[in-house]
């Protein structure tokens, strides 16, 4: 490595439980740069830093930083070798004042006693230094999320940081607040501090990153400066797709049916701030429509102000031909909507409780009389939707988590379909499923839409949303960038519109693309 | 180039409030009581009742560090008994020796608790319910459940009925204490540490704080304090008292919240807590009052219901404004 390299990281292995997160991953950061790490989800980029910043310890593989080699076994240790990490839930003590945060630890003292008004001057001093004017004796509460940040940055820099880790900065910040950082990170920049850049909004990378690592699968499969890569390319290495693949039919259980007529869901400029900003969604009874983005691009959030999990602050929503003002999911199930979460461990299962009790969760109100269940009706719900959706278990009174990912997320499905609703939202519905249960999966998404039932389905692969869907949208930074009907659908058009506007959907314009940002920064 | 950020518009009223409601209440409330009853502004009733809510404030300004670290310390009442026993049975060797024999014994269940919460995990609701009942049960042991006299001939008894300095001694102590606590507080980097611990633990590890140092710190001063307060309680009494002591903690817990020290940690001062003290105790002074004018009679079991009222009407309040924050 060249001597203006302030951090190497490389051949980083680790496993949990026998599981590679990281397989031979590294990581480049020279002086003075500021380095954009972007990767899916699961990619192994939390891993890398977790281990750089010493919140895990590596399996093999060796770290550089500052011409030594170190090996932290704890954040305070990082932290005091040179490299702070902001985190975007800001980790810091909000009820005490701005001076404190910036200082604590640190603060000048006479005889051992706190020296408050040298304390005061100096964190203004530091904060001045990044541009910051706000008085430092109030409660660092007081102040918005985006000026935590600036104080998180003050500190690092009271603190002599030479690393700066930024983990996904920007994602809870307006646009102005946006600028405000992107002007301190080059202020470290030119103070010779580097900084390491988490975000998934591209048009950030490369408005303020020279350098970037893209990560997949626990590997490093690119890294260099940023100018040379187009944002087609960069998604494409991230997705691990080359744009110019042929779709192969059939590699999925879907088999599309005909959509109806008859509109179910007609959502129209959807507002939920800060991540939800006009979209325009419309599902039809047999029809499944995909919503396509990639990480922070709101698609979860999309979901869920649909389903008044937060409910729209602005825009109108029909269902079947009614304009509804659903204030709680609970108003959205009555009306015949089911949405099954990203996250099965943590919205859906109750892992101890029988399939029998997790399958008639959400129907248990209509189970009973006088506060007792019907457990003859009960049984019939129960065996007649595990046997419709295929539910492998021992018994019926087996607990959930003793079933196989695949077979927990069908009594899932199961658990929502028995209440007979007439749209169904899914997210991520075949996330850490094994490839047989997972087509099985996708077979049951068409069959019960070919019934009748209206599907809008969240998926981070570009397969399934090709396949399985009639139509998909593809949203970035919480806007809806394209509607790309069964004709249109194609992986690199999905892609183009992640990747950028979706006036330039096509791949021709991405060379145009790349030439743009060469010569920028 | 400068740059104006917005500060959050939200926090007049409230913090105003939260700050300042215990203090307004309790300067409307003795403005009141002078104005309505005879003898109520007089050096008489002031060194009497600070003589005995000397005790409530001793443990309370413990209680309020535990507190600021996100904890809380349900053994105080009982150690108070406990230590009271012990510092009356130690009175003969000598005023000093009866004071070192209640103080240390405190401390040593205070850090006892602290220990058995950093150490062994143990949620301090539970660790301190254990003590609770323990410091309870050596006080009845050690007494063979009757009061212990205290001896006469030395000047034990000083410590709670003397005066110095034309003060009570009680109340001397409380002064010295609170004088103690409030430099620690602030001008320590220890003291700050204990306000980091409540409002963010992970954070205030990262910043290299000892959280566990701190903490163990905490509960030994709080049982210190407690220690203190059985003291001043056997000398004020003439004898340890093994059974008195019962709710002390929950009062003092009443008297910090109402003081507006947040109960999840991270906020609040020891000034505001001599205040929510003050204004729990002036409650059942002023109802004396009352019922020695004669015109209406009032229960003093009612101190209670309007302590209580209080105590909700604060709370509702105070996660009114941090729920607003939180938003």
């Amino acid at each position: 490595m060249t001597q203006d390299t302030l951090l190497v990281m490389s051949g980083i292995d680790k496993a949990f439980a026998g599981v590679p997160a990281l397989r031979g991953a590294s990581l480049h950061v020279g002086y003075g740069e500021v380095h954009a790490l972007i990767g899916q989800n699961g990619a192994g980029k939390s891993t890398l830093l977790k281990i750089l910043t010493g919140a895990y310890r590596k399996d093999n593989g060796t770290i550089t930083f500052h011409g030594r080699s170190v090996d932290f076994s704890s954040p305070k240790q990082s932290q005091q070798g040179g490299i702070a990490t902001i985190y975007q839930e800001v980790n810091l003590v909000r009820l005490q004042t701005v001076s404190e945060n910036v200082l604590l630890g640190h603060e000048p003292r006479r005889f051992g006693v706190i020296d408050w008004r040298a304390t005061h001057a100096k964190a203004r001093r530091i904060l001045r230094g990044i541009n910051v004017e706000i008085d430092v004796t109030q409660p660092l509460e007081n102040y918005s999320l985006a000026v935590q940040q600036m104080v998180a940055i003050a500190r690092a820099l009271a603190l002599n940081a030479r690393l700066v880790v930024m983990d996904e900065p920007t994602s809870s910040l307006d646009d102005r607040e946006v600028e405000t950082l992107f002007r301190v990170i080059r202020q470290l920049r030119d103070q010779g501090v580097s900084v390491i850049f988490v975000s998934h909004r591209l048009d950030e990378l490369y408005t303020v990153c020279s350098h970037i690592t893209v990560m997949r699968d626990g590997q490093t499969v690119h890294q260099g400066e940023l100018s040379h890569l187009g944002k087609l390319q960069l998604v494409s290495s991230m997705l691990g797709r080359n744009a110019q693949d042929v779709v192969q039919e059939g590699r999925t259980g879907f088999e599309r049916a005909r959509p109806g007529d008859d509109v179910i869901l007609d959502a129209q400029l959807l507002e939920r701030a800060p991540r939800v900003h006009g979209v325009n969604l419309q599902v039809r009874r047999r029809e499944v429509v995909g919503l396509a983005g990639l990480l922070g691009s709101g698609r979860t959030e999309t979901a869920r102000t649909v389903f008044a999990a937060e409910p729209p602050r602005g825009g109108e929503v029909r269902f079947k031909n009614r304009v509804v003002r659903w204030k709680t999911p609970h108003d959205a199930i009555r009306d015949g909507v089911a949405f099954s979460g990203e996250d099965r461990k943590q919205d859906g299962i109750i892992p101890d409780w029988s399939v029998r009790e997790n399958l008639t969760l959400a129907l248990l109100p209509r189970l009973t009389r006088a506060g007792i269940v019907n457990r003859a009706a009960q049984q019939r719900v129960v065996e007649k939707f595990a046997r419709r959706l295929n539910v492998r278990c021992a018994s019926y009174d087996q607990p959930i988590r003793e079933l196989s990912g695949g077979n927990q997320q069908k009594v899932l499905l199961a658990r929502w379909l028995c209440m007979n609703p007439d749209l169904l939202i899914l997210d991520e519905p075949t996330r850490g499923i094994d490839v047989g249960a997972k087509a099985e999966i996708q077979r049951l998404i068409s069959e019960l839409a070919g019934e009748g039932l209206g599907v809008l389905m969240i998926s981070s692969e570009l397969e399934e949303l090709i396949e399985g869907c009639h139509r998909v949208t593809v949203l970035r930074d919480g806007r809806p960038v394209a509607s790309l009907q069964e004709g249109d659908l194609s992986e690199s058009r999905v892609l183009s519109a992640m990747a950028h506007d979706a006036h330039q959907p096509t791949l021709e314009s991405d060379a145009h693309e790349g030439q743009h940002h060469a010569g920028h920064d | 180039m400068a740059l104006s950020l917005p500060t959050s518009t939200r926090l007049a009223p409230a913090t105003l409030l939260r700050g300042q409601g215990a203090l307004v209440a309790l300067v409307v409330l003795v403005a009141f009581a002078a104005f309505r009853y005879e003898g109520f502004f007089t050096l008489y009733n002031a060194s009497t009742f600070f003589r005995y809510n000397a005790m409530f404030m001793l443990i309370a300004i413990g209680m309020t560090m535990v507190i600021l670290t996100g904890g809380i310390d349900l053994s105080v009442g009982s150690v108070a008994a406990m230590t009271s026993v012990i510092a009356a049975l130690a009175s003969p060797h000598g005023a000093g020796v009866g004071l070192l024999a209640g103080v240390a014994a405190g401390a040593a269940i205070g850090l006892l608790n602290g220990l058995v919460i950093t150490r062994l995990r143990v949620e301090p609701f539970i660790a301190t319910l254990g003590t609770f009942l323990g410091a309870r049960g050596i006080a009845q042991l050690a007494s063979g459940q009757a009061a212990v006299s205290v001896d006469s001939s030395g000047g034990f008894a000083r410590l709670g009925q003397g005066d110095w300095l034309g003060l009570p001694v009680p109340v001397v102590l409380v002064i010295v204490v609170f004088l103690a606590g409030l430099f620690l507080l602030r001008s320590t980097r220890t003291g700050r540490s204990i306000y980091c611990v409540g409002d963010n633990e992970d954070a205030a590890r990262l910043m290299g704080f000892g959280v566990d140092q701190v903490k163990v710190l905490v509960y030994t001063i709080s049982g210190l304090l407690a220690g203190v307060a059985g003291v001043v309680l056997a000398a004020q009494f003439g004898a340890g008292q093994p059974v008195e002591g019962v709710g002390w903690e929950l009062t003092a817990i009443a008297g910090v919240v109402v003081g507006g020290t947040l109960l999840t940690g991270g906020r609040g001062s020891l000034f505001d807590t001599m205040v929510g003290v003050t204004l729990l105790g002036l409650i059942f002074n002023i109802l004396n009052f009352e019922n020695g004018k004669g015109v209406i009679s009032i229960d003093v079991f009612w101190q209670n219901v309007i302590r209580g009222v209080f105590l909700l009407v604060v709370v509702i309040l105070q996660s009114n404004s941090t729920r607003r924050k939180g938003e």
